[in-house]
């Protein structure tokens, strides 16, 4: 919601991910053996068969998928967010061409399917001509779409490799997720930020430049999800995953645990606070300033268990009514 | 060839083991017709068509009851703050309904039931290759289902980790109830029954056709399920090892996939360093399971595949069209499913992204030759909608959708943010339900009649097809939007201020439509066992073997047999004027129907 609102600024982040617009306007007609338009309708011998309909489909097809590209990056998200971060943005143009394309072939199969449905329904109890076998036509469907999927794979190689880059960094996040919290810590400010359940715990990190991320878990598998960003990684106990944040927009944004981690999983929410360098810094020699609140993840689990914790939790509390008769079985 | 309803006729040496069933050796192994009746032959019996039908019984229970608790889980959805089932009900609920879905549901109900009933008559087989064992398949299955549905009634509940046990959720320290173990006996259990099942399709396929049932003679349903039969024996004994290596875990202090006494050093600004020497490892279980569980999707797809290709030549009343590009591309699908276990391990960072991206975009193409196989069967056909055709074509809709959300989840970035979330949820059961609810479902009403002779009711059909499909549409793509809005899965409650409210209303109100759509199909069954209108013995003028035998078939299934010249050998019979052409090849004699024989162009003859 918030990534549809802010009209679109011209970033240095753009640069890259416009191209990668362009580059997929290509998908739409790409499938077609024959790609330009007017060399269509002499499309060979083997094309008798299924005559006009076929080849007026790739014009229509490729039609679309250029009217959209000439809109260059007003296509509309398709559902998803426009991504928050300079990966997510990558990420979002992916899933653009993705669904261009997933569209394309799904309208030509189902238009396939329905015209066979419809047009040949039973007339007259009469035996159809019993052709088994077309022997072009299955060479030309099985190697359309290999070409076609290989298509697909170089665009997701090159994002995927945009997406996970771990490039220059300054500041650092030591993300620890546990039943059922997570802890924010910055290694370079001694800085720490925990909270269980829905005490929505903020990860504050500067906007517009890339933030590094060590992401580990303290008991089992958890997700740091945060949907507006397009990423999702495993908290994973014995593997230490790392990734970057360059958040372009600042703003706050929600996060949620999405690997199923046991009785409160549905409460594991988080924030991400993304805010200029200079309000970072303020942040941070703010809380340095605070006496430590040198609350454990192990601390934090036994208020869990005790059950004190839900008893006092008060602010953003998303829901309770069902907590009360729920029984902890984790938190040995 | 008789309309009315028969007992299973005794046939004169009709001998156990001996693929020539007319053969009169005097030796006739007749235990079954002279042995016990009625409950104790049940319990006692070794005849594929009776393990068959008590496997598609069970499972079908067990469908229902599954179900249920997916009536529960969108009633709990339906609000923000839910509070039909506490958070503990609702874990257990989700974990045993995916439970019984994919292992006791889809899996035996195609391999188990519908495929021991339908190969041996296919392949035109007295019985199954090993029917001892086949027994004892069933009897573990029962078994294990029972245990695992046992798991609600022992302390602490069910198994509440998922039906994917992911490590270290599952060990004795993060779930330390009895209902987990019981939920890993139960896998153990189904496990075995699945194997046997499996070496006993592998070996009826292999060694017990009939003379002329060459390989490429055999109908794609046969086909899938030997390919389905060879996926079980590479996939199960996976599943079945890394569940004793977890009780293992729980029970005997291994730390096979936990880090429990693994030290690790974190220094600032450095990732902590695991001593691999102290580490089990959780991402081993991921590993394990999914090498067994994505050839169990297709485990779970073949065999639904081969009954949508065996129903749509017969309602349009046409070969299969491009019969060997469909076992090729079955064949591809088995060999790309073992090497595409990591997509969905994307999101944990440790896995070779390119190649298992690459692997399962692949996937892709031999599930189009399907597609356009199905569709060019279907053109210039003379399509008749009965309910079978009708779920098929279901199902073609359906699986579509499912496949192409499929293809986005295989772009690991487009992975990241839909991972775990309703879109994947969507796309699962888009294609499960397409596969094995739409065409499994389709195989219950085009061979009901065969079974037991008598039809199911057409006008009922539709009615449950109709409301189903539009039950199916309402409930699913509704999560796709809410998915992709950031709604994870697994979430007993969720907040109320993000908008998910009004998609997961239309996903309950869908769910209900299905429900009431399963509730016509009792009635359907129960009209039928009432009142039995009589099918005979090929109501759908079918075109493998199995229609060529009475309905139901005697106990060694054929007192004689057409001869076997190509893949269709019933519809050869009945329409020897009509072989399977070439595309240009011209219809024998004249127009096609108009009766003049002629000669047989690009048919196998032996």
């Amino acid at each position: 919601m918030a990534g549809r609102s802010p009209p679109r600024t011209a970033r240095a982040a753009d640069l890259p991910t416009s191209n990668s617009v362009a580059a997929f306007d290509s998908v739409g007609p790409v499938e077609p053996p024959l790609p330009d338009g007017p060399s269509q309708p002499a499309s060979g011998a083997h094309r008798r068969r299924l005559p006009k309909l076929r080849s007026r489909w790739w014009v229509a097809g490729a039609a679309a998928a250029a009217g959209l590209a000439l809109t260059g990056c007003q296509l509309p998200t398709f559902g998803a967010y426009r991504g928050a971060t300079s990966q997510g943005q990558d990420a979002f143009k992916l899933w653009q061409g993705f669904f261009i394309a997933g569209s394309i072939v799904f309208l030509i199969v189902l238009f396939l399917i329905l015209w066979a449905v419809v047009r040949y329904r039973r007339q007259a109890d009469t035996i159809p001509l019993q052709t088994q076998y077309h022997t072009l036509f299955e060479i030309m469907y099985t190697v359309v779409p290999v070409v076609f999927v290989l298509i697909l794979f170089g665009f997701t190689f090159v994002t995927e490799n945009e997406v996970d880059a771990v490039t220059s960094k300054q500041v650092t996040v030591n993300v620890t997720a546990f039943q059922w919290g997570w802890e924010f810590q910055y290694p370079n400010y001694d800085v720490k930020v925990l909270g269980v359940e829905t005490e929505d715990p903020a990860m504050v990190i500067p906007a517009n430049e890339q933030v590094r991320i060590y992401l580990r878990s303290a008991d089992v598998i958890h997700g740091f999800y945060v949907p507006e960003f397009n990423f999702s990684r495993y908290a994973q106990p014995g593997v230490t995953n790392q990734f970057n944040l360059d958040v372009v927009h600042p703003g706050t944004y929600r996060g949620q645990c999405t690997q199923f981690c046991g009785l409160y999983h549905s409460l594991m929410f988080f924030q991400v606070k993304a805010v200029t360098s200079s309000q970072f810094q303020a942040w941070v020699q703010q809380q340095q300033s605070q006496p430590s609140s040198s609350t454990s993840i192990a601390h934090a689990k036994s208020k869990l268990g005790s059950g004190g914790y839900r008893a006092t939790t008060t602010g953003t509390v998303k829901t309770t009514s069902s907590v009360g008769s729920a029984t902890t079985t984790g938190g040995a | 060839m008789t309309d009315v309803i028969n007992p299973p006729i005794t046939l004169p040496g009709s001998a156990g083991g001996v693929h020539v069933p007319a053969a009169h050796d005097g030796h006739a192994d007749h235990h079954e017709d002279h042995g016990p009746s009625g409950l104790l032959k049940w319990l006692t019996t070794t005849d594929h068509k009776v393990i068959g039908l008590s496997y598609m019984i069970t499972s079908l229970c067990l469908f229902y009851v599954a179900g249920i608790m997916a009536l529960g889980i969108r009633v709990q959805l339906a609000t923000p703050s839910g509070s039909f089932v506490s958070f503990q009900q609702y874990n257990e609920l989700f974990t045993m309904h995916g439970s019984l879905m994919l292992y006791l549901f889809a899996g035996p109900f195609a391999f188990g039931g519908l495929a021991n009933y339908i190969v041996p008559l296919q392949v035109g087989a007295p019985d199954m290759a090993f029917p001892r064992l086949n027994a004892l398949s069933y009897w573990l299955y029962l078994t294990g289902s029972i245990t695992m549905l046992l798991g609600f009634f022992v302390a602490g509940g069910a198994a509440d980790f998922g039906w994917v046990a992911y490590a270290p959720l599952s060990s004795a320290v993060y779930t330390p109830g009895a209902g987990a173990d019981v939920w890993i006996m139960a896998l153990a259990l189904t496990g075995f029954s699945a194997i046997f099942t499996g070496v006993n399709l592998v070996g009826t396929i292999f060694y017990l056709r009939a003379p002329g049932m060459t390989m490429f003679r055999m109908p794609i349903f046969t086909w899938n399920m030997l390919v389905t039969g060879i996926l079980i024996l590479i996939a199960f004994p996976v599943l079945t090892s890394a569940l004793i290596m977890l009780f293992c875990d729980r029970h005997f202090g291994t730390h096979i996939y936990d880090v429990i006494g693994c030290t690790t050093t974190a220094t600032a600004g450095h990732p902590a360093v695991p001593d691999p020497s102290a580490c089990g490892s959780p991402v081993l279980w991921q590993n394990l399971f999914w090498f067994f569980g994505h050839p169990e999707v297709y485990i779970l797809a073949l065999p639904y595949f081969g009954i949508a290709t065996e129903i749509i030549p017969v309602f349009s009343r046409k070969p299969v069209f491009g019969y060997k590009g469909m076992v090729f591309a079955t064949m591809s699908i088995a060999a790309l499913s073992t090497g595409v276990w990591a997509h969905h391990m994307f999101t944990t960072g440790v896995v070779l992204l390119p190649f298992f991206s690459l692997l399962s975009l692949l996937i892709a193409v031999p599930t189009g030759i399907k597609f356009f196989n199905w569709i060019g069967t279907m053109w210039r056909g003379q399509i008749q909608f009965q309910t079978p055709m009708l779920f098929c074509i279901g199902f073609l809709l359906a699986f579509l959708m499912g496949g192409v959300t499929g293809v986005m989840l295989a772009a690991p970035p487009i992975d990241f943010f839909t991972h775990d979330t309703y879109f994947v949820v969507a796309h699962f059961h888009q294609v499960l339900f397409g596969t094995a609810v739409f065409a499994g479902f389709a195989g219950l009403y085009f061979w009901y009649p065969k079974m037991f002779g008598r039809m199911l009711n057409d006008h009922l059909g539709k009615w449950h097809f109709w409301l189903m499909f539009v039950g199916f549409w309402l409930t699913f793509m509704p999560q796709y939007i809410v998915g992709l809005k950031g709604m994870p899965r697994r979430v007993a409650t969720y907040p109320g201020d993000l908008g998910w409210q009004i998609y997961n209303d239309l996903s309950t109100a869908g769910a209900f439509v299905i429900a009431i759509s399963f509730a016509v199909l009792l009635v359907n069954l129960w009209i039928s066992w009432r009142r039995p209108v009589p099918a005979g013995d090929n109501p759908w003028d079918g075109h493998a073997l199995e229609w060529f035998t009475t309905s139901p078939p005697p106990h060694h299934n054929y007192t004689h047999l057409p001869p076997i010249r190509s893949e269709r050998p019933t519809w050869d019979y009945n329409h020897p004027d009509h072989p399977s052409l070439h595309h240009g090849t011209k219809a024998p004699g004249g127009p096609p129907g108009d009766g003049s024989g002629g000669t047989r162009e690009k048919v196998p003859v032996a």
